[in-house]
């Protein structure tokens, strides 16, 4: 059955998109950045992938360090450039943020060339038989793993103090800070569980498409990124739905027989959000303060 | 317990408070009285660190604190309960209460949401719901309650009835009495000078970011600029 084929082969990709869209939301959530270096971090986690595979770690652990390299670089990203920028416009964290972006390509570039990489993730092969469609164990995995992130995401940010914390800041920095919450560490807190997720949507991304470049976080950044405006940005279940609308709608631009567009798809539900609904579909009102 | 010393704050090239100095006893009721921008929330938010004074110092139960991050200073027993209640909407009320116990160990915190629930029992039943579903009442009490979860040696309160219909403004001003009963100091910032003063012993008046007179509440009350001022002749 191609439909179901096709559906699966969306809800693949979207869940994809909507890890990598996840931490752009939540920080935006928080301190109203956007986090221009976020996609980077997942090429950081396929250069960490091709290492630790080439040294021949078992596949758990490379994929623990692939998670934890994104959630370390992440934090010391935040500590080293956007905490000292905490009370600067703007605009100037803004700046950073590209700068950050281009640092880790140029640095990536710098140390592994721009030459792509292959990159095999080790995951079980084979497939499975329903309906008269063949599921790929990779797809299956994929779709069940981001399911599970978002389930653990969503049990941190209900029921745990620091993901309360997390949604207080969200609300109102000054009110949180009165409760006697830190907000710096709460800062901290989101950009690690945010890399953590890319890390983990970095290990699915590279299962599906096995090339590392320098500039491989860039395009899917961005991707996530229209993901996270499309559901609106600072929402988690915002993010997720766009994730998986985004994937949904590349699938379907695929299958229509226009494969060359579908970059130029996403980026026109960029410029329509923009235009009819720029606080995205699941987005609060902004409220600008004076 | 807090004394503020040459308290001077700038908004960029604003001069909103200017060579402020006063003291809160233990045990008392102290308000500040004022119209609107005259710098009253300026003056809570210094103490509470999320804005600093260029000069002087702030001193609470004998350490200096005008360096300190507000969430160290709310660890210390300093309770700030913000202009516009600023409650999480989005948050249930009793997530809210939650947060106010952020500093505190956890094993205290079901027995505290307890006791604000009877203090407030509208919250208790209203437990799940969002913040943003309550009312203005309702919301001035869930602000309290939660700034109470700290046990505050001090409370700081920024307009407590401001858009309130007047009984529950009385009510409020009962809650206010009852803890001061309790021993918590109350540090009162109100436009609503008739009710401020009739709590409170002491006073401050502040025009323009400048304190013009200080006096117990009674003596306040029966002043003759001070009625034309603020108690509408
Ligand atoms: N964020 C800000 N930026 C610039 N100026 C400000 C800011 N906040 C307050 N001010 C100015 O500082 C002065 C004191 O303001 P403040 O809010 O402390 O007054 P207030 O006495 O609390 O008034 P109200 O009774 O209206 O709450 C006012 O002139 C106000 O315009
Ligand atoms: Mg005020």
């Amino acid at each position: 059955m191609l439909i179901l084929d096709q559906l699966i082969n969306a809800l693949q990709l979207g869940s994809i998109y909507a890890l990598v869209a996840l931490g752009y939301s939540m920080v935006y959530g928080i301190i109203k950045l956007l986090n221009f270096a976020h996609g980077d971090v997942i090429m950081v986690g396929g250069y960490i992938a091709i290492f630790s595979l080439a040294a021949g770690h078992h596949p758990a652990l490379a994929f623990f360090l692939i998670v934890f390299g994104c959630t370390l670089l992440a934090v010391v990203m935040e500590k080293l450039a956007y905490t000292p920028l905490r009370t600067a416009p703007r605009i100037s964290v803004l700046i950073t943020a590209i700068g950050i972006s281009i640092l880790l390509q140029n640095l990536a570039q710098f140390f592994f060339e721009a030459r792509p990489l292959p990159l095999h993730i080790p995951l079980p092969t084979g497939s499975i038989n329903i309906a008269g469609t063949t599921l790929a164990y990779t797809m299956i995995i994929t779709i069940m793993a981001s399911v599970l992130s978002m389930l653990a995401l969503n049990f941190v940010v209900s029921r745990t103090r620091l993901g309360k914390a997390m949604r207080a800041v969200s609300e109102d920095g000054e009110a949180a800070q009165l409760m006697g919450i830190n907000v710096n560490n709460v800062v901290t807190f989101t950009f690690a569980v945010g890399a953590a997720l890319a890390g983990i949507g970095a290990i699915l991304y590279f299962v599906r498409f096995p090339v590392v470049t320098p500039t491989v976080g860039a395009m899917l950044g961005l991707k996530a990124f229209i993901a996270a405006v499309l559901g609106g940005i600072g929402s988690i279940p915002g993010a997720m739905f766009g994730g998986f609308a985004i994937g949904i709608l590349e699938v379907l631009v695929t299958a229509a027989g226009f494969s060359r567009w579908t970059d130029g798809a996403v980026f026109l539900v960029l410029i329509i959000v923009l235009l009819v609904r720029p606080t995205g579909l699941m987005g609060r009102k902004i409220v600008e303060k004076v | 317990m807090l004394n503020v010393k040459n308290m001077n704050v700038y908004y960029g090239n604003i001069y909103a408070i200017k060579d402020v100095s006063f003291d809160v006893n233990e045990g008392e009721i102290v308000t500040l009285i004022g119209s609107n921008g005259a710098g009253k929330s300026t003056i809570l938010k210094t103490i509470s660190g999320l804005l600093r004074s260029k000069t002087g110092s702030i001193a609470f139960l004998g350490e200096t604190i005008e360096n300190s991050a507000s969430h160290a200073i709310v660890k210390r027993g300093l309770a700030h309960v913000p202009e516009g209640r600023r409650v999480f909407l989005q948050m249930s009320v009793q997530e809210n209460l939650e947060m106010g116990h952020y500093t505190q160990p956890r094993i205290t915190m079901n027995e505290r949401i307890e006791d604000v629930y009877e203090r407030f029992p509208r919250l208790k039943e209203r437990y799940k719901q969002r913040a943003g579903t309550l009312s203005g009442g309702e919301q001035q009490m869930l602000a309290m309650g939660r700034a109470l979860m700290s046990r505050p040696k001090l409370l700081m309160l920024d307009e407590p009835s401001m858009g309130l219909a007047p009984l529950l403004v009385d009510q409020i001003f009962e809650i206010i009495k009852e803890l001061a009963s309790l021993g918590v100091t109350i540090l009162l910032v109100e436009q609503n000078a008739q009710m401020a003063l009739s709590l409170a012993n002491r006073g401050y008046v502040l025009e323009t970011g400048k304190i013009t007179l200080t006096d117990s509440a009674k003596n306040l009350l029966e002043n003759d600029a001070v009625r034309r001022a603020y108690l509408g002749g």
